[in-house]
Parts: structure tokens; C-alpha cells; sequence
């Protein structure tokens, strides 16, 4: 399934500076594993030593943030915009 | 310390014109989580691990003397944050210095021995916001930025819009379309542009920090996204007034609202640098954190002994608190359990009931915001969770004429007459 990523500014150095990408998988979990294949190292920044979305990252699957519904697992439709945004307080 | 920028206009320097000793006593960013160091920039998130970045210092000493013989407001502690060392004599809104009340019909009521409210109402825009948007501003002018920006529940976008038009910045604002009318004239009012964005804050916080990587944002400062580093250090000036108005003392106990949870992360902080800094002594004091039960994924967390908060879509009239997915919260928790805290929830009628406790107490009428503080000090008292003997300091954060909807179906006239004695004879039988 062909998805788009959107990739925060801090990202950007693994992905020769591009803002969206072009990524494959039919759940969060392996379209993040085809980007890590894309663009090594990436998926260290966002998943944490054990493997989950570490704790100031929030991922979205189209309007969805993915903790509301199945984290990794979440399906990840053919033309879904996935987003990578850096948790930031506010009020 | 070092020599402060002597600059004094109120245009922004050009990107990259930011020079040794605009920000004062700050040396570099250091990430909360993997403590890796960068140099002062406007950036708030580790590019090693995601985690929030936060100013780092060299402070240099300061004496309560120094400190009592500035002006009435955050700037006589301008040597413990992020700016200038003549920040008060650059253009904006100079906020702080609220009053501290002594609450004495409030704790004989709830049975207390000693309880001051914070009435932080008393700032220019009518919120502890101009605080840490005062602190931003320095940041903005630092970093060459031309825009002032935020994601708001309402107060934020109002300090900003303000401090944006004293300091000669432009201002675009991002606020959730269901904020109450007061908050968004209050935005409004000040020149700038309001946006107005379906849906809810995190869908607005959202819409920011994607907008910060476009052109479209190109040379903003958004106040609470990549300036949020030294917005955010404004909040330690609540815990500096507080222990000087006490007479350089640490309260035992604190009630702080949270929303994202970094006024009381900072607060937390500010009592540690007076203690590192000598100025006050070095005793325990228990922070407590208090949600709305419509937005209380802290406080749900807490319940469930989790360390990782689970967010959630919020339902409750404390719409400045309404941030269901905040990025404090882990520190909240750890906050309130080091210190010997918690993490408690109140009601939206709890709220109601509270605002109109304080006003009829002590004559501060609360926004809803803390109308769930002292909801929650209510709440805790009765349970047997807050010592009724120790020094109770609660936070007001904003102003009630803000959020009259919340109260004005409890709050009417007790009758309506002719203007005649014995109309009002009868009307008081």
C-alpha cells in the first residue's frame, strides 16, 4: 500500500532535507520499517529501545493520532497521509 | 554575568543577529530526557531523542536585596531567566508582581490554618500568560522573527496578541473555533490575525507544529512550539513571588492546574533554583496537580500508578485547560509523587461550586481554571489528603469575567422588583 510520510524539520538530515516521502506498508509498524530501509537510522529517532513510538513523538494516520487507535498496529490505507509531529505543550 | 545587548528599538534583529549576553544568565538548550546540550536556538525538541529541550544556566549570584529593589514585576528576577539583563526597559507588557491573598475566610471555611490564593487575574491580559509570552517576546527579537504565533485555549492568544502589538511584532493566532466569546475578542481586540481552526486544541497544537516546518511559518516565533523553551521558563516566576511574598519561604503545599503540565513543571523548578541559589531554605514542599475530570488524562494516570499518560478528548467548561494529549504530563507525575503530592480531578458542577466559593470567600472571581484548583484543594481537604496545618498556597491563573458562561445560570439576580419599599419588603420575606 502506498502511503505519504510527512517528516518533521528535525528529521529532515536523514531525508536529504524532504519534507514528505513516499512510503509502503499496510500498518504503521511497516511503513516505518520501510523508511528505516529508506532512510537509515530514522526509526531509531522515533521508536525507543523496546520498539514503541517513544513518549514526546505523536503519530498520525490521516486526522487519527495512532494512540487512539491500535499505536503500530494501526492500519495504514493506500494513499493515507502519515504524520510524525514532536509532542510540544502549549495552553 | 554578561554584558546584556543594549538594544532597545522594537524591531526584530535580522535571523542569525542574536549576540553573546541577550539571554542573560542562559548558556545553552538541554534536553529533559537524554540531557544532550545545544547551543541557544529556536528549537524545543532533542534531535537525539524527541525529548523537550530546556534552558540551561550560569546563574550568577543574586541576593534578595538585588532582587527586592527591581520593579514590581518578573523583571526584578531577570538575572534567574532567559533575557536581557535591560529587558525592563525594552517595550512589553512587564506582567507579574500579582498579589498574593491572604485567604483567611477561605481556610476557616474548609479548615485550614493558613491558605493564600495566587491571583495571577491581576496581569495585563487577565492570565498568568503574559508571564511566559513576556519571556518569548525577548526570544522572538533574539532570533529575528517577525511573527508572533501560538496554538491556543484562549488566554495564550490574547498575551500574545498584546505582547505582539507593544513590541511592534506582527501576530497570527490559532485557536480552536468553541473558545468562549470573551477569549476571542480578548485575541481579537489587540490587532493581528485570529484563526480560528475546527477543532479541538490538540488538533490545533497539531496544525502548528506542522505549519512551524513549512514556509508558510517561515521566521515565526511561536510561542509555545519553538520558543516554548524560554516561554516556558516565565512560569517559574509564580514559585519566585510566591517565596518572596511569603517572606523568601517555601509554601508546604501548592495546588497548580494542569493543562500541557509545564507552568507546574516550572514552577517545581523555580523553588529548586531558590533553594540552589540560597535564597530561601532548603525544605520539602508538596506540589498537587488539578485537572477538570472532562480532560484529566494526568490525573487518570496518576490513579492507575502509570508513568506514561494516555491521551484523551476533552469535555469540560475549563476550556484553558482542555489539552487532552499533554506534553508535560510524565513530569507532572513525577513531580507530584517525588514531592509527596497528587494528581486529583474535580467535576465541571465542582467547578462551578468553587468559583463561586472563592468569590464569595474572598472576593476573587476565578476563571474556570481555577475554579478547579480550588475545587481540587476542596476536595483534597476533605479526603484527608492535604495537611490542614502547613502553608496552602492555591494558584487563580485567569480572570472570571473570561468565562461568565460558566457560572451566569447560578449567578442572577436574587429578585427582580419595582422600585418600591414594600417590593423589596416582600421580596426579602
Amino acid at each position: 500500500m502506498s502511503v505519504s510520510v510527512r517528516i518533521p524539520t528535525i528529521l529532515r538530515t536523514y531525508t536529504n532535507g524532504a519534507a514528505e516521502v513516499s512510503g509502503e506498508g499496510a500498518t504503521l509498524r511497516e511503513v516505518l520499517e520501510k523508511l528505516d530501509a529508506d532512510f537509515p537510522g530514522i526509526g531509531a529517532r522515533i521508536l525507543d529501545e523496546t520498539g514503541k513510538i517513544r513518549r514526546f513523538v505523536n503519530v498520525y494516520v490521516g486526522e487519527e493520532d495512532v494512540r487512539f487507535a491500535d499505536n503500530l498496529d494501526t492500519a495504514t490505507p493506500s494513499g493515507a497521509q502519515i504524520s510524525i509531529i514532536p509532542a510540544v505543550a502549549g495552553g | 554575568m554578561a554584558l546584556a545587548s543594549t538594544e532597545t528599538t522594537t524591531s526584530p534583529l535580522r535571523a542569525g543577529d542574536a549576540r553573546d549576553g541577550d539571554f542573560g544568565p542562559a548558556v545553552a538548550l538541554s534536553c529533559r530526557e537524554c540531557g544532550a546540550r545545544s547551543p541557544l536556538g529556536p528549537d524545543f525538541a532533542c534531535t537525539e531523542c524527541f525529548g523537550p529541550l530546556e534552558i540551561a544556566y550560569e546563574f550568577p549570584k543574586v541576593t534578595r536585596e538585588e532582587i527586592a529593589a527591581g520593579p514590581a514585576n518578573i523583571w526584578r528576577y531577570r538575572a534567574l531567566l532567559p533575557v536581557p539583563a535591560d529587558v525592563a526597559a525594552k517595550r512589553n507588557m512587564a506582567p507579574g508582581w500579582t498579589r498574593l491573598v491572604k485567604a483567611d475566610n477561605l481556610a476557616r471555611e474548609l479548615g485550614l490554618r493558613s491558605l493564600h490564593v495566587k491571583d495571577d487575574s491581576g496581569n495585563p491580559t487577565h492570565s498568568f500568560k503574559d508571564r511566559v509570552v513576556a519571556i518569548a517576546v525577548e526570544a522572538a527579537r533574539n532570533f529575528g522573527f517577525h511573527t508572533l504565533s501560538c496554538s491556543s485555549t484562549g488566554n495564550l492568544a490574547g498575551a500574545v496578541t498584546a505582547a505582539a502589538a507593544r513590541a511592534g511584532l506582527d501576530a497570527c493566532v490559532f485557536i480552536p473555533s468553541d473558545l468562549e466569546q470573551a477569549k476571542i475578542v480578548m485575541a481579537s481586540v489587540y490587532g493581528g490575525r485570529l484563526v480560528a481552526i475546527d477543532g479541538s486544541y490538540d488538533d490545533v497544537n497539531r496544525f502548528c507544529s506542522e505549519l512551524i516546518g513549512d514556509e508558510l511559518g517561515d521566521r515565526w516565533g511561536f510561542v509555545n512550539v519553538n520558543l516554548r523553551p524560554y516561554y516556558a521558563e516565565g512560569s517559574k516566576t509564580l514559585a519566585f513571588e510566591i517565596a518572596e511574598q511569603l517572606g523568601w519561604r517555601l509554601p508546604d503545599q501548592i495546588i497548580v492546574p494542569v493543562a500541557s503540565g509545564s507552568q507546574l513543571t516550572k514552577i517545581d523548578k523555580g523553588f529548586k533554583e531558590l533553594v540552589a541559589l540560597g535564597l530561601v531554605e532548603d525544605r520539602p514542599y508538596k506540589i498537587f496537580a488539578a485537572q477538570a475530570e472532562g480532560c484529566s488524562p494526568v490525573s487518570a494516570a496518576y490513579k492507575a500508578g502509570h508513568d506514561v499518560i494516555r491521551p484523551v478528548k476533552p469535555d469540560t467548561i475549563a476550556k484553558s485547560l482542555a489539552i487532552g494529549n499533554p506534553a508535560d504530563g510524565p513530569y507532572v507525575l513525577d513531580i507530584a509523587r517525588r514531592t509527596g503530592g497528587a494528581v486529583e480531578d474535580v467535576t465541571d458542577a465542582e467547578i462551578v461550586d468553587a468559583i463561586r466559593l472563592l468569590a464569595r470567600t474572598e472576593g476573587v472571581f476565578a476563571e474556570t481554571a481555577g475554579g478547579v484548583t480550588v475545587g481540587v484543594l476542596r476536595k483534597l481537604v476533605a479526603e484527608g489528603r492535604l495537611d490542614p496545618d502547613a502553608e496552602t498556597v492555591v494558584l487563580n491563573t485567569g480572570e472570571g469575567l473570561k468565562t461568565l458562561d460558566a457560572v451566569a445560570d447560578q449567578a442572577r439576580p436574587t429578585a427582580v422588583i419595582r422600585p418600591s419599599l414594600d417590593a423589596f419588603r416582600a421580596a426579602l420575606a
